[in-house]
């Protein structure tokens, strides 16, 4: 049987979500993409340079929206308001796709999200017609409300966006997991490949990352072990692991027929 | 446009506009005060002086 995953009534064999931003070039991005076996790409909505650089290649001539799924965000708002704007935008831009990557920033600090703002925004895209994934707090009270508020995904921060700090209160991921029904995708945090296969342990539904794939020294081989770690994680929560059994080892050997004399 | 002012000569379309930047038949999307101008709407959307033009495009990102 096919382990999918279901977003927004759309299916997807990849759970790895990978974004497109701080590489080297667009060949980089696009080799990066490709080992990660990643299907749905981030993008950011920027103004174009007027007057500059006309004919360099685009991002979408790089990852062409015919073989992945574009997954535009809101990188940079602070305002529901912006972040619809630039939704809006995008969807225009992406010919009325309208899978979307919301998020609402607290402060250029921490990049933490503004929730009520975040809450707000979901609400009027809903209202549009959007199908929203959602980057929020790892709160479980905050994100049954944006699961009320009728987003297709839930995209709890693991730590803060490009620190690379790993999953830091893998006890909230399991609250948001137990307390939602929509996929539960980490968002923001992950470092190297052990965090994605925690985070896919605990029994997220996918894990999206930028930062620790490009800032790796080698972003490509990066993205391959992302995406080991994401499969491995997969698997590890689907067999289900072993209890835990602090003070009572159990020999995986046979204990008769030993030529050793028994322990004390 | 984009933040900043320009001069153009009347009367001007948003198609004209586009093709006037070298972004005609790129992927962009223009919103006209605050207000989404449909790709298909381009050529039949006269600007007036005083009008606030977002032009943007999908680059890289998280």
């Amino acid at each position: 049987m096919q382990d999918l995953l279901t977003i927004g009534g759309k299916t997807y064999r990849s759970r790895l979500l990978i974004g497109t931003g701080k590489y080297r070039d667009f060949a980089q991005t696009r080799a990066a993409v490709e080992a990660s076996g990643a299907e749905i790409v981030t993008v950011a909505i920027r103004r174009t340079n007027i007057g500059q650089n006309r004919n360099e290649p685009s991002l979408l001539e790089a990852l062409p929206p015919s073989r992945f799924t574009y997954l535009p965000n809101t990188a940079g708002c602070y305002t529901a308001a912006d972040a619809v704007r630039t939704l809006r935008l995008a969807r225009e831009l992406l010919d009325g796709h309208d899978l979307v990557k919301l998020e609402v920033l607290g402060d250029p600090h921490t990049l933490y999200p503004n929730m009520p703002e975040t809450l707000k925004a979901t609400e009027e895209l809903v209202k549009d017609g959007f199908k929203v994934m959602v980057y929020c707090s790892d709160d479980p009270i905050q994100a049954q409300m944006l699961e009320a508020a009728g987003c297709v995904a839930i995209m709890p921060l693991a730590s803060l966006i490009g620190s690379g700090m790993g999953i830091l209160n893998p006890w909230n991921l399991q609250l948001i997991i137990e307390k939602v029904k929509l996929p539960v995708i980490v968002d923001a945090g992950v470092g190297t490949a052990s965090d994605a296969t925690i985070a896919m342990e605990l029994g997220c539904d996918g894990v999206l990352m930028n930062t620790a794939v490009a800032a790796a020294r080698d972003p490509v081989l990066m993205a391959k072990a992302m995406k080991k770690g994401v499969e491995a994680g997969r698997e590890a929560f689907l067999a289900g692991r072993m209890p835990k059994k602090l003070y009572s080892a159990s020999p995986s050997s046979p204990t008769e027929g030993k030529i050793a004399p028994k322990a004390a | 446009m984009n933040g900043k002012a320009h001069s153009l000569e009347p009367p001007i379309d948003v198609s004209a506009l586009l093709a006037s930047l070298e972004l005609a038949g790129k992927k962009v999307a223009v919103e006209r005060n605050g207000e989404i101008v449909p790709r298909s709407a381009h050529a039949n959307t006269l600007l007036a002086d005083g009008d606030a033009l977002e032009v943007v495009v999908a680059v890289g990102g998280g």
